[in-house]
């Protein structure tokens, strides 16, 4: 993906990021933060005050009762929430130190990437659907977007599934492929961090446990965010988990301390609600 | 750290923006759209400068007078007004209960299966091009009525003025039963799309109080549904108001006011029809200019109104 | 009592019923009766000769309407050349960058329905006073361009009404990949709409086909080839027009024969552009 300008940005960035120094400090393992977040849905305020440091390689899960603003925070960061007119941003969002606004919106997204709640795969085919980011960076050389599309098909644990249908309709597929032939055609840009709304919520269990291997074994390449519904899923997979309640984030910890040892009473009684 | 403006020079952004084409696309869009708001302007502007010769002499007596004589030069609107909107009612008069019973089987008695094949023929109707009517008109439904059902009439109903006097074929009877037989396909589907958007509900609920079929769809889905279906007449008349060619094709083409519906007529849009490229002087193109600016207004008005109530009942239905 | 009362209205209610389906046949069938009259009318007189000759002189029996096919051919190419780029790209306007809301879209929205309800005959008057009068002639330009014209209103709602069929996760999914506003319209949205937005563009083309009223003073009519594209120039609708409405029986066959091919023609784009919609993968 060397011929696109967003990632050349990003390859400038390398040298600083690989001062020793800072390197060892623990602000490096950061790769996110947002710093005082306020969301506007017109005169409507969605977030207040969001503050949430999001650790590189690692699996940051965001749960909280319905409409309490997590795909909102979510959508904040990679700014895909501009889609929507009449909404507004306050406070900052870093990316590896730098603020997501100054950031030109199409190579953010490139480097953030997002699967959504419901499978979105574009009325193409399978091949087409991956090989969609690739295009879309000026990428042509065939065999290299074969590449891609066979990495990315592979890594989403869907190739075995589909290798010999690649000119198909995606919109064939199961809900579960459907899915994780998202996550692969957000994999096909190679993201640093991939934004996960709900993933599972319109899945059966099995093809759950499928995306959840994967997110598995994802963390080694890709910092990921997930919003979820399902606290054993939460606790399953994420190192850290924030509880957003009415449009706050009430607590912000490691996965354990808040499903064990939750300090605010809020996250407590959600959790002990939904598992009693 | 690196920012991306260290990075990225203003020759590179400008070429990216470019390459992303936000900018491009929205003004080549935005131009398409504005040439359709431009195009109307110059439409109407146009009618009312053309015309102006004619509105200067005429005033507001051209709409009022009844005299059209190109010979003359004398130009009155009233006798082709007249012949518009009488040809036009007796369209709706025919168009409008026959186009809403078949919409009424369509929508509530036809399994779904049968009606989607039904709608699907009546909307080929709808694009059957009225020249095509205009033909039919003159060699099929002329020679009918001539020989079979104005002879019954005339021996029934013959003391009615509007049934009066010698028929020759070519009259406001033929040019409104062409009108009908066009307009009705439209009332039938824009009709059947209303009553489907009804709620289920309304139905089962007067059914469950012991109303009878046609009970329930009379007292309750076409009241629930009247707006639209006023809706469906009003653009079904704009159309009628503003049909050319088979109404030309038919009507008789003589601009009288005449009581009865056998005798022949004469509409704006067949005057501008048959005279325009023949127009004698300036005068007469200014005066059917200006007759296509009467036109224009009505059917601006009345679709406006059609507009109006569709959109009340698209509300309603929320 | 209430026996004759339920006895009644059980009546009204059979009655009633029967009727809406007697009136739906009657409309269903005036298709057949339109159909199966023109084609035993016009098959009749239909020949090769009405494809590849010339229109003869008063009188003179045999000869056909090439010129009309081909005149009607080349305003319907014109027309489409203006009818479909600005009302495709109008509605991608009004889908994808207009917005709901804000008056330039909504005077757009308006104006568009208006022009669409205009009657043709005005938009005749118009492209005369712009076109033909200035130039002092009738030609092919100014009778394709009022159908185009015509075209623009259809088009453009058409190709609106089918972009916003596609769900806005479409354009989420391509932009959350880094594709631009743009990139996303043109490689995802108008992608997916495409069946749709070709079908609308289809039946618009087979509704102007049918136009007579816009032609009579802007491409008059010809009996001749017209050379090039500024010449009064022939059109199949004005033919039929302009024979029906002659005295001469071989003109009347002519006129059938045209009528049978024109419609034939419309309800064939027609057929087609229906069955593709249904077809169609949104909406
Ligand atoms: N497009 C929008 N316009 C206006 N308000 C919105 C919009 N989207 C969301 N909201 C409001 O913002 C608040 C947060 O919504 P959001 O979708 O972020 O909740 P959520 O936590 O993701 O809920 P869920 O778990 O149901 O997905 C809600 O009150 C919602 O009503
Ligand atoms: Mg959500």
């Amino acid at each position: 993906m060397n011929e696109v300008d967003g990632t050349a940005v990003r390859m400038v960035q390398d040298p600083t990021q690989t001062i020793p120094a800072e390197a060892t400090k623990p602000e490096m393992k950061v790769q996110l933060r947002t710093e005082g977040v306020n969301f506007y849905y017109g005169k409507y305020q969605a977030l207040h005050g969001i503050d949430l440091d999001v650790y590189r390689h690692k699996i940051t899960a965001l749960i909280g009762p319905s409409g309490c603003g997590k795909s909102t925070f979510l959508r904040t960061l990679n700014r895909i929430c501009e889609t929507i007119s009449h909404t507004r941003v306050e406070g900052k969002i870093l990316l590896d130190g730098e603020d997501v606004m100054e950031l030109d919106v199409t190579s953010l997204r490139r480097r953030v990437g997002m699967v959504f709640q419901r499978p979105n795969p574009f009325p193409k085919s399978i091949f087409d659907n991956v090989a969609y980011g690739a295009r879309i960076n000026g990428l042509h050389r065939q065999k290299r977007i074969r590449d891609i599309v066979e990495e990315s098909l592979v890594r989403a644990a869907l190739f075995e599934e589909v290798k010999d249908k690649l000119q198909q309709s995606a919109l064939a597929l199961s809900g579960g492929q459907q899915q994780r032939l998202c996550i692969a055609r957000a994999l096909a840009v190679n993201p640093e961090v991939l934004l996960l709304d709900e993933p599972c919520s319109a899945l059966d269990p099995i093809a759950t446990a499928k995306i959840e291997e994967l997110l598995f074994v994802l963390k080694d390449t890709c910092t990921m965010v997930m919003v979820t519904h399902n606290m054993q899923q939460a606790a399953r997979t994420a190192e850290y988990t924030g509880f957003f309640l009415l449009g706050r984030l009430i607590e912000f910890d490691k996965t354990d301390t808040i499903f064990r040892n939750p300090s605010k009473k809020e996250t407590e009684d959600y959790i002990t609600g939904r598992f009693g | 750290m690196a920012t991306s403006q260290a990075v990225v020079r203003p020759a590179n952004r400008f070429f990216r923006r470019v390459r992303e084409g936000n900018e491009i696309a929205y003004t080549i869009t935005v131009i398409c759209a504005a040439s359709i708001l431009l195009v109307t302007v110059l439409l109407v502007f146009q009618l009312w400068n053309n015309s102006g010769i004619a509105r200067h002499k005429f005033g507001w007596s051209f709409i009022g007078s009844q005299t059209w004589d190109p010979v003359n030069e004398d130009f009155g609107a009233l006798p082709l007004a007249f012949g518009t909107l009488v040809s036009s009612a007796l369209a709706l008069l025919i168009a409008v209960p026959s186009g809403l019973m078949a919409a009424i089987f369509l929508a509530e008695l036809a399994p779904p299966k049968a009606s989607d094949v039904l709608t699907f023929l009546i909307e080929l109707l709808a694009a059957v091009p009225s020249v095509i009517y205009g033909l039919l008109g003159i060699f099929l439904l002329v020679p009918i009525l001539k020989d079979h059902v104005v002879p019954v009439l005339k021996s029934t109903l013959g003391w009615l003025p509007i049934f009066s006097g010698p028929f020759y074929g070519y009259s406001m009877l033929a040019a409104g039963l062409v009108l009908a037989i066009m307009i009705i396909p439209f009332i039938v589907s824009v009709s059947r799309e209303v009553l489907l958007a009804v709620p289920v509900e309304q139905r089962e609920a007067a059914l469950g109080l012991g109303a009878t079929r046609w009970e329930a769809t009379w007292q309750i889905v076409i009241p629930y549904a009247s707006r639209g279906i006023y809706g469906s007449i009003f653009l079904a008349l704009a159309r009628a108001l503003g049909e050319t060619m088979a109404v030309t094709m038919v009507i008789g083409n003589n601009p009288k006011i005449a009581m009865s519906l056998l005798a022949p007529g004469y509409s704006i849009a067949a005057v501008i029809a048959n005279e325009f490229s023949e127009a004698s002087s300036a005068m007469h193109a200014a005066s059917l200019t200006e007759l296509g600016l009467v036109l224009f207004a009505i059917t601006v008005i009345i679709n406006g109104a059609a507009r109006l109530m569709m959109l009340t009942t698209a509300e309603h239905a929320k | 009592m209430t026996n004759t009362l339920s006895f009644r209205r059980r009546a009204v209610n059979n009655v009633m019923l029967s009727l809406t389906a007697v009136f739906t046949v009657l409309v269903v069938g005036s298709l057949f009766v339109i159909l199966g009259y023109l084609a035993y009318n016009g098959w009749h007189f239909l020949n090769w000769d009405f494809f590849t000759k010339l229109p003869t002189p008063v009188g003179e029996p045999g000869g056909g309407m090439a010129n009309a096919i081909v005149g009607s051919a080349k305003m319907l190419l014109v027309a489409t050349m203006i009818g479909v780029p600005f009302g495709f790209l109008g509605g991608v306007y009004l889908s994808e960058f207009g917005g709901e809301h804000g008056l330039f879209p909504f005077l757009v929205r308006y104006t568009t329905d208006l022009l669409n309800g205009v009657p043709s005959i005005v938009i005749g008057i118009f492209a005369w006073t712009v076109l033909v009068r200035p130039r002092h002639h009738y030609s092919a330009w100014a009778g394709g361009i009022a159908l185009g014209i015509m075209m623009v209103p259809i088009a453009l709602r058409s190709t609106e009404e089918f972009l916003q069929g596609v769900p806005n996760s479409m354009r989420e999914g391509a932009m959350a990949l880094g594709a631009s506003k743009a990139w996303t319209i043109f490689t995802v949205v108008i992608p997916a709409a495409m069946k749709g937005i070709i079908s609308g563009m289809m039946l618009d083309l087979a509704r102007v086909a049918g136009e007579t009223a816009p032609l009579l003073f802007t491409a008059l009519s010809s009996r001749y080839w017209s050379k090039g594209w500024d010449e009064p120039t022939a059109s199949l609708p004005v033919m039929i027009f302009n024979y029906a409405v002659s005295p001469y029986d071989d003109w009347h066959q002519q006129a059938w024969a045209a009528g049978f091919v024109l419609l034939a023609l419309v309800l064939l784009v027609n057929i087609i552009a229906r069955g593709v919609l249904s077809r169609a993968t949104y909406k």
